[in-house]
């Protein structure tokens, strides 16, 4: 028996959001009297960090500190409309349409602030600490809450404002096939060392290097968070997991968790992230989205890597010892490329 | 159906409620008793989500019956803070971002809290070894790893 090792190189442009009759998020702000902000989303937190992400934008674009913001996604029938948290989208879309939703309150907050202060409007700016004063004059100020109280209680203005982003539909030409579905695309690439066992047909990951462009990291540790757990769940599905093991044939499928395989604490191996900010455009201060990209390098990468290792190309995933040994038993032996 | 009234320990405190016949722990604590946090995965023993603590054992609360814990303490999630004073894992968890969807996290905890009551600075490898039977979905194990070696004093070695 001989280890055989071998290294594999994948890169990968992902799309962000989707075209299937378009792509809207919507977004609702408004004030409480106590001056702390609500903002209204149906896009749904699957612990990928959708509050903590629009909890700051909101923030960034109110100017008021955002712990003085508050996020509530409960409900899809009372909320407003959202496509939901998928294809990558919820920064992007969500972010981008909270954005216009905060500039709206923002706008009635300092027209509320301006009447109470005897001044302009255009001449007032907020502090980030919860206080709204005149442009290079601070003592001239109110904080946030004074303001929503006179706007709720004197002036009877509702502080409150809506968003929507979305990206229209783009129609497949009929003449030339052409059509826009994307406007902003995410980036990765990641090299990834393995070790493959030719009696036993098993491979382990042993390194991966990755680097992934997600337009500017808005909460990089949520970033990371999710490059590291998304770049398992590639690992898991590059070489562990599978419905239907021996398909066609539906028998012997996996029924429970002892038979539907996934990579536990102890197969791990390390992940070594580079995280490239290029803020995107059309972004939410820049922001893209890791979402499914997470995952993805890891699968072309490991395929790769098994070929340069023992020179067998598996095209069926996953990638299990099974499928090795018979690639190797076809090719009579081990035929390390070791082109990387 | 007949019900059984169970007498134990849960979380340092006596509690008395009665089980239906044949009721597994799980569903006895979730909804006989009102503790949410040992949750449902598989039903089956494979995922370590609704992971409890028996009479010092980490016990999988889906294959056990609830009749079996009459007069013994049973601990979860729910104990592990004392009062509004999260416990030294809870923090370390926060610190190192180990959960993303969190329905592993109750059961990760018992189990994480489980090792470091009975060997209060494990190596790596036992940290793996005490968590190997809870599956988690979102967070690859690492930050949990590194999460558990941290609220034990040490530093993570990744």
């Amino acid at each position: 028996m001989t280890v055989h090792r071998g290294r594999g190189f994948s890169a990968i442009n992902y799309p962000i959001g989707m075209n299937l009759g378009g792509d809207p998020s919507q977004a609702l702000v408004h004030s409480n009297p106590d001056g702390k902000f609500t903002v209204a989303l149906s896009a749904i937190d699957l612990g990928q960090g959708m509050k903590s992400v629009t909890r700051q934008i909101a923030a960034e674009t109110l100017g008021v500190p955002v712990e003085d913001v508050v996020v509530d996604t409960a409900d899809s029938d009372t909320g407003p409309h959202d496509m939901g948290s998928f294809a990558s989208r919820g920064t992007h879309r969500v972010g981008n349409a909270v954005i216009k939703a905060a500039e709206e309150a923002r706008s009635v907050m300092l027209e509320a602030a301006a009447e109470e202060l005897e001044v302009d409007a255009r001449d007032l700016v907020t502090d980030g600490r919860g206080n709204i004063h005149v442009k290079g004059a601070p003592s001239r100020a109110i904080t946030t809450m004074a303001a929503a109280q006179a706007a709720q209680f004197k002036q009877g203005r509702t502080i409150a404002g809506r968003g929507i982003f979305l990206i229209p539909l783009s129609e497949v030409d009929p003449d030339t096939g052409e059509m826009t579905p994307v406007s902003t695309f995410a980036h990765a690439a990641m090299i990834l060392d393995v070790e493959v066992d030719d009696e036993t047909g098993e491979v382990a990951i042993t390194d991966m290097k990755s680097a992934y462009e997600v337009g500017r990291a808005l909460n990089p540790r949520l970033v990371e968070q999710q490059l590291r757990g998304g770049a398992w769940m590639g690992g898991s599905h590059a070489g562990w997991e599978t419905t239907e093991p021996y398909y066609p044939s539906r028998e012997h499928g996996a029924t429970d968790f002892n038979h539907y395989l996934m990579p536990g604490p102890g197969d791990l191996w390390p992940h070594h992230i580079s995280v490239l900010e290029r803020p995107a455009e059309d972004g939410p201060y820049g922001g893209k989205g890791p979402g499914e990209m997470c995952a993805n390098p890891v699968l072309p990468a490991l395929v790769n890597a098994v070929y340069d290792a023992v020179g067998v190309r598996i095209d069926e995933l996953p990638v299990t010892p099974e499928k090795v040994l018979r690639g190797l038993r076809a090719q009579g032996g081990a035929k390390p490329k070791r082109r990387l | 159906m007949a019900k059984k009234p169970v007498t134990f320990t849960l979380n340092g405190a006596e509690r008395a409620a009665f089980a239906d016949e044949g009721q597994n722990l799980l569903d006895f604590l979730r909804r006989g008793v009102g503790d949410l946090t040992p949750k449902y995965g598989c039903g089956q023993g494979t995922c370590g989500a609704c992971t409890v603590v028996v009479d010092g054992k980490t016990t999988l609360s889906c294959l056990v019956l609830a009749e079996t814990v009459a007069g013994k303490s049973v601990e979860t999630a729910a104990g592990i803070a004392k009062g509004n004073v999260l416990h030294a894992l809870q923090e370390a968890f926060m610190d190192h971002f180990s959960a993303q969807c969190g329905y592993c996290t109750p059961g990760m905890l018992v189990s994480a809290k489980a090792l470091l009551d009975r060997n209060p600075r494990p190596s790596r490898e036992e940290v793996v070894e005490a968590i190997s039977g809870n599956l988690c979905r979102c967070t690859g194990y690492e930050p949990i790893i590194e999460a558990v070696l941290a609220a034990s004093g040490q530093r993570a070695s990744a």
